[in-house]
C-alpha cells in the first residue's frame, strides 16, 4: 500500500525572476552522472583509435602552430620551447571550445527526451561541459611527458591549475547556458558558434603571448576570461609569462555575471523550452 | 479520509500556432523588430508575438479543473488535438501551463513514449541504466530490478550488443520493460500500449492492470476504448481543450462513442481548431443500414463510408486503412495511392463482399498523406461491433479469427465401384 507522499509539486506559470532550485539539481545528480557517462562512452564509439583522438587533436594543432606561428612567424614564447608554449595553451582552449560547442547543441540534440520526460534541463549543458574534462585529462598526460622531455619543472604555482580550470568550466557553462537556450529558439546560433569560437581564439593568447597586446588595450583583454585562464595556465605550469594580475579579478567578475545571467535566462526559458525545440 | 493525489484548477495552455512545428529563424525576429521595434519589450511567454487574442494562438487546454483521488485509475479520451497529451505534459512538468494551478502529491513518473533516452550506440545493458535514470529511477533501484527488467524484455542474449543491432520489436520490448518497472506513486501514461506484437501487447496490458491494482494513481490516455474500459474506473472526455464530460467509464465512453456515431462531430468542431489540410470526421456502416451505424449484423455484403473534410486540395494523396481486433491484432490493411481530393467534404466508400469476423469489437485506423507527409491519422471511433452469430467451434480455445459459415454434409458411397472413380 502506498502511503501519502511528502512530495508535493505545485504547478503554475512561473512569475518570479529568481527561483533556481539548487536542491532539485542536487536531487538529480545521478542523472547528471549518467549523461556525462553516456557522453564519454559514446564519444569515440566506432572509431579505430578511440580515445587517442583526445590526444591527437591538440597534439597535431600544436605541431602546426609550432611550425607556422613559431618557426616561420617567430612569435615570442617567453623563452619556452614552442611545443610546450602552444600545447599548454591549447589544452584549456580546446577544452573550452569543445565544451561550448557541445553545450550549445545539447538542448536541440535532446529534443526527444525533453519533450517526453521532466528533469531540470540545466543538467544537459552542465553534463556537456563536464564530459569534456575527461578528454582534457587524457591530453594532460602528454603535457607532463613533454615537460619532462624539455626539463621544465613546475613551481608551486601549479596549485593555481584547479582554480583556472574551474574558471574555464564556469565560462563554458555560463556562455553555454545562454547559447543552448537561444539555439532552441533560433537555430542560427548553431551556425554562428563556430565563428564565435574562432574569433574568441584570436582574442585569447593561444597562438601568441598576451604581452604582444598593446598596453592601452590590456584592460579590454582582461575582460576575456579565457585570456586570463590561458595565460595563467602557461604561467602556472612553466613559471614563464604573466601571473594572474588585478585584471584577472575583472575576468572572474565577468564570468560570474555571465553565469548568473545565463542561469536566470535559462531558467526563464526552461518551462516552455519543450514547446520550442 | 481519502487523499487527493492530483488537484487541478482552471489549468490552461496556450500555443502559438505552428510553435510546435517550427522554431524561429533569427531573421523573422529581426524583420518583426523592424516593423515594431519595441514589441519585444512586452513579450509574453517568450513568444515573439505578444497579442494573446491574435488568431495565431490556440488554447490547447482551457479552464480544466478536476481532482483525482489516490489510487484511482482515470482514463482520458478525446479526438486528436483535444488536449490530452498537453494535460499530461503539464502534470509531468514537461511544459508549463499558461494559466491555472495544479497540485500533485507524490512522485510522478511519465510514460509518454517508449524508449525515451535510448542511445543506439550503447548496449542493451547500458541503455537499461540510461533510460531508467532518465525516467526517474535511481541507480540502486535499477540495480535491484535489473534481472526482472531483463526477464520481462526477453532479450537476455543480446544484453551486450549495441542497441542499433536490435530489431524494432526487440527495442520496444526492452524499452517497455524498463518503463514497466518504474515505481512512482503517480503514473502518467500516453498511448504507449499500442506497440509491439500481439503477445507483447498482452503482456504490457497485463502489467498495466497489475500497476493499476497496486494502489497507484494512474492517468491513462488512449484511443483504444477497450483498453480504457479494461483499466479505468473513471474517464475524462476532453474536447477542444476542455473537459466536456466526466464520470464512470462505461457512461462516458458510451456517450463519447454515441456522439461520434451520430455525426455530432461536424457541429462540434471547435472554432479555434487550427486549420489542417484535411481531417477524418466519422465513419459508419451504410449498407446494410440499421439503427446503430457501427454495429455489423450481417455476413453478407457490407459498405462502409469514411467522411473526410478537406480544407486544402490534396495532390498525390496516399490513403491507408487498417482493421484491428480489440487485442490489437491486424486483421486487414489496404492502401490507395495517387488520390486527388479537392476542397470540401468527401466520402470514402468501401464495399466488401463480406466481413467474416468473429463477434467482438474491432477498430478501424485510417490515414491520409500527401506529398508533404502525414495529413491526418484517425483511430476510428466508435469501434465496430460485430454482432453476428458465431459460426465457430463450441470450445473457445478453438475459436479462430474468421467467422465463416460453412455448408457441411456427409455423403456415403453405396457401391464399391465409387472408390475406383475416386482413384483408389
Amino acid at each position: 500500500m502506498i502511503t501519502t507522499s511528502e512530495f508535493v509539486q505545485i504547478i503554475r506559470p512561473r512569475r518570479s525572476w529568481w527561483d533556481i532550485d539548487l536542491r532539485e539539481i542536487w536531487a538529480y545528480r545521478e542523472l547528471l552522472y549518467f549523461f556525462v557517462w553516456r557522453d564519454i562512452k559514446v564519444r569515440y564509439k566506432q572509431t579505430v583509435i578511440g580515445a587517442a583522438w583526445a590526444i591527437l587533436q591538440p597534439f597535431m594543432t600544436m605541431v602546426v602552430f609550432s611550425l607556422f606561428f613559431g618557426k616561420l612567424a617567430k612569435i615570442p614564447s617567453h623563452g619556452l620551447p614552442y611545443p610546450v608554449f602552444y600545447y599548454s595553451a591549447l589544452l584549456p582552449w580546446m577544452y573550452f571550445a569543445g565544451a561550448l560547442q557541445n553545450a550549445t547543441n545539447t538542448i536541440v540534440e535532446h529534443q526527444r527526451v525533453i519533450t517526453k520526460v521532466y528533469f531540470p534541463r540545466i543538467i544537459l549543458p552542465l553534463a556537456a561541459v563536464l564530459s569534456g574534462l575527461v578528454d582534457f585529462g587524457i591530453a594532460f598526460i602528454i603535457l607532463i611527458g613533454m615537460m619532462l622531455f624539455y626539463g621544465i619543472m613546475p613551481t608551486l604555482a601549479v596549485l593555481w591549475l584547479p582554480f583556472l580550470m574551474l574558471l574555464a568550466v564556469a565560462t563554458a557553462f555560463g556562455v553555454g547556458l545562454w547559447l543552448s537556450a537561444l539555439n532552441a529558439i533560433y537555430r542560427d546560433v548553431r551556425y554562428a558558434v563556430p565563428f564565435l569560437i574562432q574569433f574568441w581564439m584570436f582574442a585569447s593568447p593561444v597562438a601568441y603571448p598576451s604581452s604582444l597586446v598593446p598596453e592601452r588595450w590590456q584592460w579590454l583583454y582582461g575582460l576575456n576570461p579565457m585570456a586570463g585562464v590561458i595565460e595563467g595556465f602557461r604561467w602556472a605550469l612553466t613559471g614563464q609569462g604573466q601571473p594572474p594580475q588585478s585584471l584577472f579579478a575583472v575576468s572572474v567578475l565577468a564570468v560570474f555575471l555571465v553565469l548568473l545571467g545565463g542561469l536566470i535566462y535559462f531558467r526563464r526559458m526552461e518551462g516552455t523550452i519543450a514547446d520550442l525545440v | 479520509m481519502i487523499d487527493i493525489a492530483i488537484r487541478v484548477e482552471n489549468l490552461g495552455k496556450r500555443y502559438r500556432i505552428g510553435q510546435r512545428e517550427r522554431y524561429y529563424a533569427l531573421r523573422d525576429v529581426l524583420a518583426r523588430s523592424l516593423t515594431a521595434p519595441f514589441r519585444f519589450l512586452h513579450r509574453n511567454n517568450h513568444s515573439p508575438v505578444p497579442d494573446s487574442q491574435s488568431p495565431n494562438f490556440i488554447w490547447a487546454l482551457k479552464d480544466v479543473s478536476f481532482e483525482v483521488k489516490q489510487g484511482e485509475v482515470v482514463g482520458i479520451i478525446g479526438r486528436n488535438g483535444a488536449g490530452k497529451t498537453t494535460l499530461l505534459k503539464i502534470l509531468a512538468r514537461i511544459t508549463e501551463p499558461t494559466e491555472g494551478y495544479a497540485e500533485v502529491r507524490g512522485r510522478v513518473g511519465s510514460l509518454l513514449e517508449v524508449g525515451t533516452g535510448f542511445h543506439p550506440e550503447l548496449t542493451g545493458r547500458e541503455n537499461i541504466y540510461l533510460s531508467g535514470a532518465i525516467l526517474g529511477m535511481t541507480k540502486r533501484e535499477i540495480d535491484r530490478k535489473f534481472d526482472e527488467i531483463v526477464a520481462f524484455s526477453g532479450v537476455e542474449q543480446f544484453l551486450d550488443t549495441p542497441l542499433k543491432h536490435y530489431s524494432v520489436g526487440m527495442q520496444m520490448r526492452l524499452a517497455f520493460a524498463v518503463a514497466a518497472h518504474l515505481d512512482p506513486e503517480i503514473l502518467l501514461v500516453d498511448e504507449v500500449l499500442a506497440v509491439g506484437d500481439l503477445e507483447f501487447q498482452k503482456k504490457c496490458l497485463g502489467k498495466m492492470e497489475e500497476v493499476s491494482r497496486s494502489g497507484r494513481t494512474v492517468l491513462f490516455v488512449s484511443h483504444q476504448m477497450n483498453q480504457i474500459r479494461r483499466l479505468c474506473e473513471r474517464v475524462f472526455w476532453l474536447d477542444g481543450g476542455r473537459i466536456v464530460r466526466e464520470g464512470p467509464t462505461h457512461e462516458v465512453v458510451s456517450a463519447y462513442e454515441a456522439a461520434l456515431t451520430s455525426g455530432e462531430w461536424l457541429r462540434q468542431q471547435r472554432p479555434d481548431t487550427p486549420k489542417v489540410k484535411a481531417r477524418f470526421i466519422k465513419w459508419e456502416i451504410v449498407e446494410p443500414r440499421n439503427d446503430q451505424p457501427n454495429v455489423l449484423t450481417t455476413l453478407g455484403p457490407v459498405t462502409l463510408r469514411f467522411l473526410v473534410q478537406v480544407n486544402e486540395p490534396i495532390r498525390f494523396g496516399h490513403h491507408g486503412i487498417a482493421l484491428f481486433s480489440s487485442e490489437g491484432q491486424l486483421m486487414w490493411a489496404w492502401a490507395a495511392n495517387n488520390l486527388t481530393l479537392e476542397v470540401g467534404l468527401h466520402e470514402l466508400h468501401y464495399t466488401f463482399p463480406m466481413l467474416p469476423l468473429r463477434p467482438g469489437a474491432y477498430a478501424w485506423h485510417v490515414s491520409l498523406y500527401d506529398s508533404g507527409g502525414l495529413v491526418d491519422v484517425w483511430y476510428g471511433v466508435p469501434e465496430m461491433i460485430v454482432a453476428v452469430p458465431s459460426y465457430q467451434h463450441p470450445v473457445d480455445h478453438w475459436n479462430g479469427f474468421l467467422n465463416l459459415p460453412c455448408q457441411f454434409h456427409v455423403h456415403q458411397h453405396r457401391r464399391s465401384s465409387d472408390a475406383k472413380d475416386l482413384g483408389f
